[in-house]
């Protein structure tokens, strides 16, 4: 027994808790499928995938995660670019890059095919880390280590472009990730390129 | 007591409802201030967009962020908050033929809102909030501005709770028999998540008001961003339930839509009010203070029920006009009764428009990115307001401009003006932004970051090269946005001529076709008497599945289909990227 025919704006009289017909009942069905196919993709993804954003996390002062970048970068660093170190740890290394307006500190140097946990964290306020070309993007967080496994798959001079607003000069904020090859030959340094005006608009 | 007083009621001409002149006044004052704030925010977004389009690059860099933060406040907030306080007292007032509860109370919490909204208006233009729409802390903004959007959330509280007592005033005095209609249980629904969501935003901008006046010493970033987001992302589940009762309103007004089945279409609304505040998680996925079993079940609003919801409601709208036509005799092939509707009339074109985007772009792209793995490809690039402005402008705002078209006649008593303008007015919106979106999106897929003035990196230390592609994108969104401003402009136009200087209306002659008001007022879509005899019929169970909504269900098949391509082509390159766990 269908409900009497009526639109959105009419009151419903008496009892409007009714069977649904059979294409709402196959339609729901499907949809309900579909959700779950949808539910189940991600803990999958977790057992048989390979790009998971869960990490180790914890909490950490933003000034003591600084100090922690410093001495890294000062125990493993191989070179300097636009003033800022070149740091190669060594694969499986403990791996930091803190991020502070308008800065991601220091320029990594990393090996294909290798794997590094790579902890992120700011000293000052939120910064989004965007991985160029391959646009691989985490929110960082002051006062919170985000550490990633990660495994570079592919040699390249790749760009950390700050995608969170941090403040006026958030467009400056570039770093700098260099993947090697196996036998750890450089990819272009980089240090051709030359800024425009000078930096200035 | 010079002049006699006015009735408190007038009746409508078309729609034979009771209207009460105070909540009538109510909606007219709300639907104005919506209409400035969008306004504002329509000319804010086409500076920003002559600024990202990189290659005319408008504003400078302080001014870019600035005005971001006002377009995100005046589009989101202002405007949709402003509409939907006139929604709620439309729907509780007008539907139901009911009295407002307290109306000098919604005069003072109109009042409240109008100050908080001036408030921030006034820190965000003078540079002491550039600390755009989010305010992420430790980023600081004036204390002003988190007090003005305080206020603004406190009289809209105000608001949503003598919506509730209007709803019990009109059951204790009778004024409609049996169930609510279905549009007011829809606003009902936008109302209950209101309260949640408000309650989200007093958490979060208290502490940072007293963190900004020095009384407490910091606020957790993550925790404000976890609370920020049950405000933020949970208010445009606001929109969408609000945007749904409306899409049935405009059926029923348009096409004479009938409602399927009760009980559907209200389960699917409760599903939305259990699971939807969930999605503050959209925006963490990629965040470190948050496990990743906390991820999921967020995310996907505990199995994806409130998705469950939509692709319902996604169903049952279409299917109720559909039926509703078949039952008037457009019964030829599947989609006769789409080819025979008015498309002329822009409370229907808005209508099919905005499910139509809000389904196929909107709901799916934002199922996709909101994936947690696919979010590490997504987040804070291009993409994610590629995803929203679909939803949030395409759907609610699209859906919003339709009810308007309806409203200047019913409520503000005024013919549409410019009314060849107006009937082209949706198809010129929707076109644009649906390039502005489809732009955005694909610029997000090469990496290109939202919330940010130059992506040419002049001044950054090391070069920053996109892709020649990107250029053209952006190209696409740029002459989009042009568009969009455009339709924006002519809707603003067209209302505020409408109603301050429109030709005034109180009569619609039955059968007749009159410019400015649209035709389901004047030709109001009626059933036959025998209506429900051909609905039993049409629901036989020898017609099996496709008997009554043929072409309903050809559509949703098609939609599925999309969406299953776009979801595991999202997995697939997920899969080219770094190992990383």
């Amino acid at each position: 027994m269908l409900t009497k025919v009526h639109t959105g704006l009419d009151p419903v009289p008496g009892i409007w808790w009714k069977p649904a017909h059979k294409a709402e009942r196959v339609w729901v069905a499907i949809a309900f499928a579909w959700c779950m196919v949808l539910f189940a993709m991600m803990p999958l993804f977790h057992w048989k995938g390979g790009q998971n954003p869960s990490g180790v996390r914890r909490r950490v002062d933003p000034k003591a995660f600084y100090a922690r970048t410093m001495a890294f970068a000062a125990q493993y660093k191989v070179g300097e670019d636009r003033g800022l170190p070149i740091v190669q740890p060594p694969p499986g290394a403990d791996v930091y890059l803190v991020g502070l307006t308008f800065q991601w500190y220091p320029i990594l140097k990393l090996q294909r095919g290798k794997e590094y946990t790579l902890h992120l964290s700011s000293l000052d306020v939120n910064h989004g880390f965007s991985l160029f070309p391959l646009s691989i993007n985490f929110q960082v967080v002051p006062g919170y280590d985000y550490g990633l496994r990660v495994t570079p798959t592919a040699a390249g001079d790749l760009r950390i472009i700050c995608n969170e607003f941090c403040g006026i000069g958030h467009h400056t904020m570039v770093g700098r990730v260099i993947v090697v090859d196996d036998a750890g030959k450089p990819v272009a340094d980089n240090r051709r390129s030359t800024i425009p005006n000078g930096g200035a608009r | 007591m010079t002049a006699p007083a006015l009735p408190r009621f007038r009746t409508c001409g078309a729609t034979g409802h009771r209207i009460d002149r105070q909540a009538e006044l109510l909606v007219r004052f709300n639907a104005v201030v919506a209409v400035v704030a969008l306004l504002v925010g329509a000319v804010a977004a086409l500076l920003l967009i002559l600024t990202r389009w990189q290659a005319v690059h408008l504003l400078p860099a302080v001014w870019y962020y600035r005005i971001l933060g006002v377009h995100g406040m005046n589009m989101l907030i202002f405007f949709i908050i402003y509409f939907e306080m006139a929604v709620l007292w439309f729907a509780g007032t007008v539907l139901l033929d009911a009295r407002p509860a307290a109306p000098k109370f919604g005069w003072f919490n109109f009042g409240l809102m109008l100050v908080g909204s001036i408030l921030v208006e006034a820190m965000q233009w003078s540079g002491r909030a550039d600390v755009l729409f989010t305010s992420y802390p430790p980023l600081k903004a004036h204390p002003l501005f988190y007090l003005g959007v305080i206020l603004f959330a406190v009289g809209a509280l105000g608001v949503v709770g003598q919506f509730f007592a209007t709803l019990v005033i009109a059951k204790r005095e009778k004024t409609y028999k049996g169930s609510l209609p279905l549009v007011v249980y829809g606003a009902m629904t936008a109302a209950i998540i209101a309260v949640i969501t408000l309650v989200h935003g007093a958490a979060v901008y208290i502490p940072t008001f007293l963190w900004s006046i020095g009384l407490i010493p910091a606020v957790d970033p993550e925790v404000y961003r976890l609370l920020w987001w049950a405000l933020g992302h949970s208010s445009q589940q606001i929109n969408v339930a609000a945007m749904v009762a409306i899409w049935y309103m405009l059926g029923a007004l348009t096409v004479g839509a009938v409602v399927l089945n009760e009980k559907v279409s209200r389960s699917a609304f409760v599903l939305y009010i259990l699971f939807i505040s969930m999605a503050s998680a959209h925006h963490l996925l990629v965040d470190p203070g948050f496990s990743s079993a906390w991820k999921i079940v967020n995310t996907s609003y505990f199995m994806y029920m409130a998705v469950l919801a939509s692709m319902v409601h996604g169903f049952t709208v279409p299917a109720g006009m559909e039926l509703g036509m078949r039952l008037r005799g457009y019964t030829d092939g599947l989609f006769g009764w789409l080819r025979r509707a008015p498309w002329g009339d822009p409370g229907f074109s808005a209508l099919v428009l905005s499910v139509v985007v809000f389904g196929f772009f909107g709901g799916i792209t934002g199922v996709t990115i909101g994936t947690e793995q696919i979010n590490i490809t997504v987040h804070n690039t291009l993409r994610v307001p590629g995803h929203f402005h679909a939803t949030v402008v395409s759907g609610t705002a699209m859906a919003f401009m339709g009810a308007t078209y309806y409203l200047l006649p019913l409520v503000f008593q005024r013919k549409v003006a410019f009314w060849k303008l107006a009937q082209a007015q949706p198809y010129l919106f929707a076109f644009g932004m649906l390039l502005v979106e489809t732009g955005m999106t694909f610029a997000g897929s090469f990496g290109v970051p939202r919330r940010h003035w130059d992506i040419s990196f002049s001044q950054a230390p090391f070069d920053v090269q996109f892709s020649p592609a990107v250029d053209l994108f952006l190209a696409i969104m740029g002459i989009g946005g042009i568009l969009a401003f455009t339709g924006a402009l002519s809707f603003i136009l067209i209302a505020v001529k409408s109603v301050f200087l429109g030709e005034k209306v109180t009569e619609f002659p039955r059968g007749a076709i009159v410019a400015g008001i649209p035709q389901g007022l004047t030709n109001p879509p009626v059933q036959p008497a025998n209506a429900d005899a051909l609905n039993e019929a049409m629901h036989a169970e020898s017609r099996g599945i496709a008997g009554a909504t043929p072409g309903t269900l050809v559509l949703v098949a098609v939609f599925l289909v999309a969406f299953m391509l776009y979801y595991f082509t999202n997995w697939k390159l997920l899969t080219f990227l770094w190992k990383i766990g």
